[in-house]
């Protein structure tokens, strides 16, 4: 027999089997608006200035890196959201249980919580600048406003679908509250519960730029806001490029955290 | 071990829309003794479980153990649920282990007994399978086992087999028989099986639906050496047949 190679039929099954990977779609795609936006940028059809090249693009991001400004930028940023987002989880884990697990206080606080849902965040920052000045703390409370009452209210879901069966089983073999919440609650929820995390990591993320671009001294977001003052659309780009691949990148990492910890539940 | 039902009454609801569930059933239960409560779905039988395991509370009269008013669930009263009852994020032996866990009993104690119920229930070999790579009839024999492993005074079955395939179901009441012999447990098994609680249980008391009352409680003194010859024999299926007809005359009498 020839080797399989040379077999059409057989490489054509191995195509077939590389683009079933399931990365390699995801990489065609950005591949292809790569493509097309260098032939916007080459072909002369679009002003530079509106739509700079990825070659310019790449140029920008470069000097940024250079000047250090990029890496301060990013881990102003980054700081802000993992600040303002851990105190919003930290704070959404144990009401988000109390929701789930008493009705009384589910009674008492879903209405006002999915009241204050619906107020959008960036709403908030006129108000939060006038509390609080034009430091850190606005920022972070900003994030923590425009995450905390959906990170909540998705726990509270979540620990209100634990099978009573679990629970009722855990008290006939002799267990009490505590217990029962850290054994049985918590690990069933977890994976609804880092999955919470992950899609509202997502508004942190908008929140903090929004914020930066309102009013800040250092971060992606004023990046952005100086860029446009000196019509900069290179840094515009390379600003909403490293935006993207940082959240890009935290989510992967809950991705990664969540096969890890509940693989009983893929 | 006595276990006393005593004109247990249960309704739920309030005012007008008050629905009542169960009419003054009282039976006991003694160590070693397999009891069966047979009815139709509808009839009250979960919540009578619920009841005795204390989730729920009697609208009136009482159920005590051992002369001890039941306020609340206990780890003297084991309960295996028809389903969905398994912890899934835990291995079998895991969930073997689990009430012992809770209970804090030593380690090597919970390791060692945890084999032990494994092997009663023939699960050696899926001790490290999480419930999902489970048969239906593989996990709920980890549920018996896991209530077994607890230690109660009395194992409370809702419809353990109820989910589960003809054939398997056959072989997890030859299973459940032989754990009886074996251990000598004591036993409350809710059907709607007739054929299930004959071949289980000494003593069967046949529910009435609408509300849920026992209006029939027979001795079922059979010769259980072989579930097999059992499920055949004479005696087995003319007992069957006279509860069946009952059974009937109870669906009729609603429907007419
Ligand atoms: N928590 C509850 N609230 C209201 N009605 C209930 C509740 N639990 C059970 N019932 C009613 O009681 C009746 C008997 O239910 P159940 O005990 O589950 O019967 P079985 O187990 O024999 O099928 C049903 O009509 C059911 O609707
Ligand atoms: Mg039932």
């Amino acid at each position: 027999m020839p080797p399989s190679e040379a077999d059409p039929l057989k490489r054509l099954s191995f195509l077939r089997r590389f683009l079933a990977q399931p990365w390699v779609l995801g990489l065609v795609g950005v591949a292809t608006a790569m493509l097309i936006w260098f032939l916007t940028t080459a072909s002369g059809a679009v002003d530079n200035l509106f739509l700079p090249s990825p070659q310019a693009v790449w140029q920008a991001g470069q000097a940024q890196w250079q000047s250090g400004l990029l890496l301060k930028d990013a881990v102003a940023s980054i700081q802000r959201v993992f600040i303002g987002f851990a105190l919003s989880a930290g704070l959404a884990l144990p009401v988000g249980i109390a929701m789930g697990t008493n009705p009384t206080i589910c009674r008492l606080l879903e209405p006002l919580m999915g009241l204050i849902r619906y107020m959008p965040a960036p709403a908030f920052i006129p108000l939060l600048i006038i509390y609080f000045g034009l430091e850190e703390l606005p920022k972070i409370l900003l994030i923590f406003i425009g995450t905390f009452f959906f990170n909540t209210l998705m726990i509270m879901d979540a620990v209100k679908f634990v099978p009573s069966e679990l629970v009722e089983t855990a008290l006939t073999l002799g267990g009490r509250g505590l217990p029962i919440l850290t054994r049985v609650v918590a690990p069933f929820v977890a994976p609804q519960v880092l999955d919470t995390y992950r899609i509202n990591m997502a508004s942190a993320w908008n929140l903090v730029i929004v914020a930066e671009l309102v009013a800040a001294t250092e971060g992606l977001g004023k990046r952005i806001s100086l860029a446009q003052r000196f019509l900069r659309t290179d840094d515009i780009f390379v600003g909403l490029i490293v935006i993207g691949l940082v959240g890009l990148v935290i989510d992967l990492g809950f991705r990664f955290l969540m096969r890890k910890a509940c693989s009983w539940a893929n | 071990m006595h276990l006393q039902v005593s004109s247990v009454c249960k309704s739920f609801g309030y005012g007008p829309k008050t629905k009542p569930v169960l009419d003054a059933v009282s039976f006991d239960l003694h160590s070693g003794q397999f009891l069966a409560l047979v009815g139709s779905s509808g009839s009250g039988k979960s919540t009578m479980m619920r009841l005795i395991a204390g989730l729920d509370r009697p609208s009136s009269g009482e159920i005590r153990l051992d002369g001890e008013l039941i306020r609340g669930p206990g780890a003297d009263r084991g309960m295996v649920f028809q389903k969905y009852s398994l912890y899934p994020w835990l291995t079998a032996a895991q969930n073997v282990a689990f009430g012992m866990r809770l209970q804090g009993r030593p380690k090597a104690e919970v390791r060692e007994r945890t084999a032990y119920f494994l092997e009663v229930v023939g699960l050696v070999d899926s001790a490290r399978l999480l419930p999902r790579e489970l048969s239906g009839g593989m996990q709920q024999r980890v549920a018996i086992a896991r209530a077994l492993a607890a230690e109660p005074k009395v194992l409370l079955l809702d419809e353990p087999f109820g989910a589960l395939d003809l054939q398997i179901r056959e072989s997890m009441q030859d299973f459940l028989h032989r754990l009886w012999m074996q251990t000598g447990l004591t036993a409350l098994l809710i059907t709607h099986d007739l054929e299930e609680a004959l071949l289980l249980a000494q003593q069967v008391h046949i529910l009435a639906p609408r509300p849920g009352r026992i209006v029939r409680s027979v001795n079922a003194d059979l010769d259980r050496s072989s579930l097999a010859h059992l499920r055949v024999s004479q005696p087995f299926l003319a007992l069957r047949e006279e509860l069946a007809s009952c059974l009937r005359s109870l669906d009729s009498t609603l429907t007419a």
